[in-house]
């Protein structure tokens, strides 16, 4: 077994690395396919790699199967890209999610998001069985105690030492009870994480009260707060986000705006109106990084582009976000 | 109480092919009261089977009988003298009646007339919904006397997830999230202190997830000579 000195951090990893030296995180997500091309995560790394310090790699996301999240990981090892892996507890129970998380480490993954998971009746196999075994605060706590106490979940002493995660969970400043939301994310920090990523932020006005609870109950001193931007591809998705996804709310504003930005093309010319809706979505997604680094407390943003690496690179870049720092030793 | 569900004509009629002569029984309890396998239930089952076996020219003589619990021997004993004319037995009891008479009668064949749903009540007239899961292990103190293990769809025990939005769960808007009502009950209880609790992983060994359970009481039990079973 390798003995890595992590030199003071609690894993080592870029992210914690850029964290820990105050810089303004980004991260950003990459979806592996629904096949096993290993050519496709290449592919995105390429995307990704030089604007983000870290990139998710989704687990089965919207409980749809696809490529694992650590074996898509362990490319982007390869490649040069830091990645986070996800983690849901819907597929896993505490044993295989314990064996996953050694042989993540041994592939050299040193970042770890715990999630709940969607629920699988929204995916492509709603008659699976869920698992549930732990939820995703229990999964912190467990991943903190291999890492800090060297124990397995059962008390069981790892021999050699246990794996060095960067340990991080996900917020949803958006769902109800909205009052409960930031004791939710105590909750979390009290469980181990060191870093949060958020739900997509299209309001943020709102964010910004949950953010004052949060600062004002001292959390984000505890903890690493990634705010959740992602850029919209259409009027259509925007409104969509509005109405139907559940936790979400998406501001007016935005909906209009993308409304806006097509007015005029004709409906026949699809490809001039998916541009001018793409340049849009890519500018509102700047401008509200730019507002999220003005709140208190928020450490650096998270950028989800779904299915749409190629915008992480002008949203970084158009955020003045660029270069990305590197940070060695301490 | 049980809460169970017919299952399709169809598909016990498909269950019934090749059989000549069916008795159908009832429960008493809990399936006669959520109206799924009572002895009015049994009587409507049986005129519709036997109409629609007519109807595709091999029409099954069916009889009717309910006994007050199908999950206890002493209930059923009494049928032992009637079942040697029939070829199957339709159990309209949920699954556990089912496997009781299947358990007596090993040379009948029984066949399940319902689906069992779920241990619940009924909170209006004609809807039925879920509150215990039979985990082993009640936690009821610690959630406001409202269940997360029956009643939140990822079984959380440091609830909501992200996906609880004005009361509702994710999966389905007609499903309330169990987490925001516990949320609103220790609220106003004046508990909420309780919820900031990290619940640790539960143990699940005293739910299905340790295998078939069994209770033996010893206070209760008859001495070994004078055991029945």
């Amino acid at each position: 077994m390798t003995d890595v000195s992590t030199n003071g951090y609690k894993s080592g990893s870029n992210l914690e690395r850029v964290l820990a030296a105050g810089h303004f995180a980004v991260t950003g997500e990459l979806g592996p396919p629904k096949s096993h091309d290993a050519d496709v995560i290449r592919r995105k790394t390429q995307m990704l790699k030089g604007y983000v310090d870290a990139a998710n790699i989704t687990d089965n996301q919207t409980a749809i199967v696809r490529m694992s999240s650590i074996a898509a990981g362990a490319i982007l090892v390869q490649e040069g890209l830091e990645p986070v892996i996800q983690m849901t507890c819907r597929d896993r129970n505490r044993l295989a999610m314990q064996s996953d998380l050694l042989g993540a480490a041994a592939l050299g993954i040193k970042n770890v998001l715990c999630l709940t998971g969607d629920h699988q009746s929204f995916g492509n196999h709603p008659t699976a069985k869920n698992v549930h075994d732990l939820d995703s605060l229990q999964l912190v706590r467990m991943v903190k105690d291999l890492r800090d106490e060297s124990k397995f979940q059962c008390g069981e002493e790892i021999k050699g030492g246990g794996p060095g995660f960067f340990i991080g969970a996900a917020a949803n400043p958006f769902g109800d009870p909205f009052e409960w939301r930031p004791y939710r994310l105590a909750k979390k920090v009290a469980a181990g994480a060191d870093f949060i990523q958020t739900q997509l932020i299209y309001d943020i006005p709102r964010f910004k009260e949950f953010m004052k609870r949060v600062v004002d109950m001292g959390l984000h001193e505890k903890v690493a707060i990634l705010a959740g931007v992602g850029p919209l591809k259409s009027s259509g998705m925007a409104r969509y986000m509005r109405d139907k996804v559940p936790g979400m709310i998406v501001a007016d504003e935005y909906v209009d705006r993308m409304v806006a930005a097509v007015a005029g093309i004709p409906k026949e010319d699809k490809a001039a109106r998916r541009d001018a809706w793409r340049a849009e979505g890519i500018k509102i997604c700047i401008e509200q990084i730019q507002q999220l680094m003005e709140i208190e407390g928020v450490a650096g943003v998270h950028i989800m582009a779904i299915e749409w690496e190629a915008a992480i690179q002008p949203i970084v870049e158009g955020a003045g976000l660029l270069p990305r720092p590197e940070v060695n030793g301490r | 109480m049980i809460v169970a569900e017919q299952k399709p004509l169809a598909e016990i009629k498909a269950m019934l092919a090749g059989y000549q002569k069916v008795l159908v029984v009832g429960c008493g309890t809990c399936v006669t009261v959520c109206f799924a396998g009572g002895e009015k239930e049994v009587g409507i089952l049986a005129s519709a089977l036997r109409m629609a076996t007519r109807l595709d020219g091999n029409g099954i003589d069916l009889d009717e009988t309910t006994v007050q619990r199908q999950c206890e021997w002493e209930y059923i004993d009494p049928l032992a003298d009637r079942l040697e004319d029939y070829d199957a037995l339709l159990s309209l009891g949920c699954g556990v009646g089912v496997q009781t008479l299947a358990e007596r009668f090993p040379s009948k064949r029984v066949l399940p007339g319902l689906n069992t749903s779920f241990m619940g009540l009924p909170t209006e007239q004609g809807v039925w919904e879920e509150r215990c899961q039979a985990c082993g292990n009640c936690i009821l103190d610690m959630t406001g006397g409202i269940c997360p293990i029956a009643r939140c769809s990822k079984q959380l025990l440091n609830g909501p997830c992200g996906g609880s939005q004005n009361g509702e769960c994710e999966i389905n808007p007609e499903i309330p999230c169990a987490w925001q009502l516990i949320w609103e009950r220790m609220s106003a209880l004046g508990l909420l202190e309780q919820l900031m609790e990290v619940q640790p992983p539960k143990d699940w060994s005293t739910s299905r997830d340790g295998g078939p359970r069994r209770i033996i009481r010893d206070d209760l039990r008859l001495p070994e000579d004078y055991r029945d079973t």
